[in-house]
């Protein structure tokens, strides 16, 4: 269920994206985006997980204010691009799920920052 | 007859690019100041104040009425607060983050309204001749300050707090003759030992 409202926020989005009309300078900007964090929620876990070294499952979810099911499929997204990686082990016997940014993800949210202000600049200069 | 309207006219047009771009740097920056714990609490600092509380604690020991015996501890209370400004400024320089961030300021906003309801309650309790009460509701009511805007930094801050409110109401039902160790106990060793934890745990 959490899987199939995902699935579809996502395509809203990219619909969203691709039927805005855009200027010619703002074209010639969308191309280079990546669009795997560009969603928000995973825009999310990245930002989130850039300023810490590890975040675990529950600290994610409270911090995003999100459900179960739908972190753990845009995380698993995250985690399949390589922006992320997981391990799992237990505390006591409490299992845990910890996340961390790989050299990846840090250097996309990097890219995404700077196509950002690009964007910003570009539009501010038009 | 009216002109035929289409609807595209009447809607709205979505947000241009570049107020997207900005949305979504400020989205970045909240969430990251939101993730990050506020280590900006100086464990030398808490080992200083603690220091100074020790010492204070002796010397409010031997004040001969109640009165000078409270202003002692304000004495105390200025002097820690000027010893905890002048630390964290420090480690944020050291560490080159900034002091208040997001964090920073909720551990500050959740901090402040217990100091002011302890400073409106020692001149309640003082008038009202409950001036024993004192010393266990500044203990319990640092507590509470202490856990609230702990929430928003490391984890040895609640704990901190947490054994501030339990040390607070115990000194509450305790016999006033005690009240010179809860305070030295508190303020004194509280802050040298949760302050050597976060030196030994966090830096600085």
């Amino acid at each position: 269920m959490a899987k199939q409202s995902t699935a579809k926020q996502e395509r809203k989005q990219d619909a969203d994206v691709n039927t805005r009309t855009v200027s010619s300078k703002q074209k010639s900007a969308a191309p280079n985006l990546d669009r795997l964090i560009h969603e928000r929620l995973r825009l999310g876990i990245i930002s989130a997980l850039a300023a810490n070294e590890s975040l675990t499952f529950s600290d994610l979810k409270n911090l995003m204010n999100t459900t179960d099911g739908n972190l753990s499929v845009h995380a698993r997204k995250l985690e399949e691009a390589g922006y992320i990686s997981c391990s799992k082990y237990f505390q006591g016997r409490l299992p845990k799920t910890e996340y961390k940014l790989t050299a990846a993800g840090r250097s996309a949210l990097e890219n995404y920052l700077s196509h950002m202000e690009s964007l910003i600049k570009q539009m501010r200069n038009a | 007859m009216d002109p035929i309207r289409l609807v595209s006219e009447t809607t709205k047009h979505p947000p241009a690019l570049h107020d997207r771009a900005m949305d979504n740097l400020r989205y970045i920056r909240e969430t990251m100041e939101r993730a990050t714990p506020f280590t900006g609490i100086s464990g030398r600092g808490e080992m200083a104040i603690g220091a100074t509380a020790l010492v204070v604690s002796a010397i409010a020991a031997q004040q001969p009425t109640f009165k000078l015996w409270v202003y002692t501890w304000l004495a105390e209370a200025l002097i820690s607060l000027l010893i905890a400004g002048w630390s964290m400024d420090r480690k944020a320089r050291a560490t080159q983050t900034p002091l208040f961030s997001g964090s920073g300021r909720k551990a500050l906003f959740s901090l402040a309204p217990s100091v002011i309801a302890g400073g409106l309650l020692t001149i309640v309790l003082g008038r009202s001749g409950l001036a024993a009460a004192i010393p266990g509701m500044w203990l319990l009511l640092y507590g509470t300050g202490v856990i609230t805007g702990g929430m928003f930094s490391v984890r040895a801050v609640p704990a901190m707090g947490l054994c501030f409110m339990a040390l607070g109401a115990l000194a509450l039902f305790s016999p006033p003759l005690w009240t010179n160790y809860f305070m030295a106990v508190g303020f004194g060793g509280l802050h040298l030992v949760f302050g050597a934890i976060i030196v030994r745990k966090y830096g600085g």
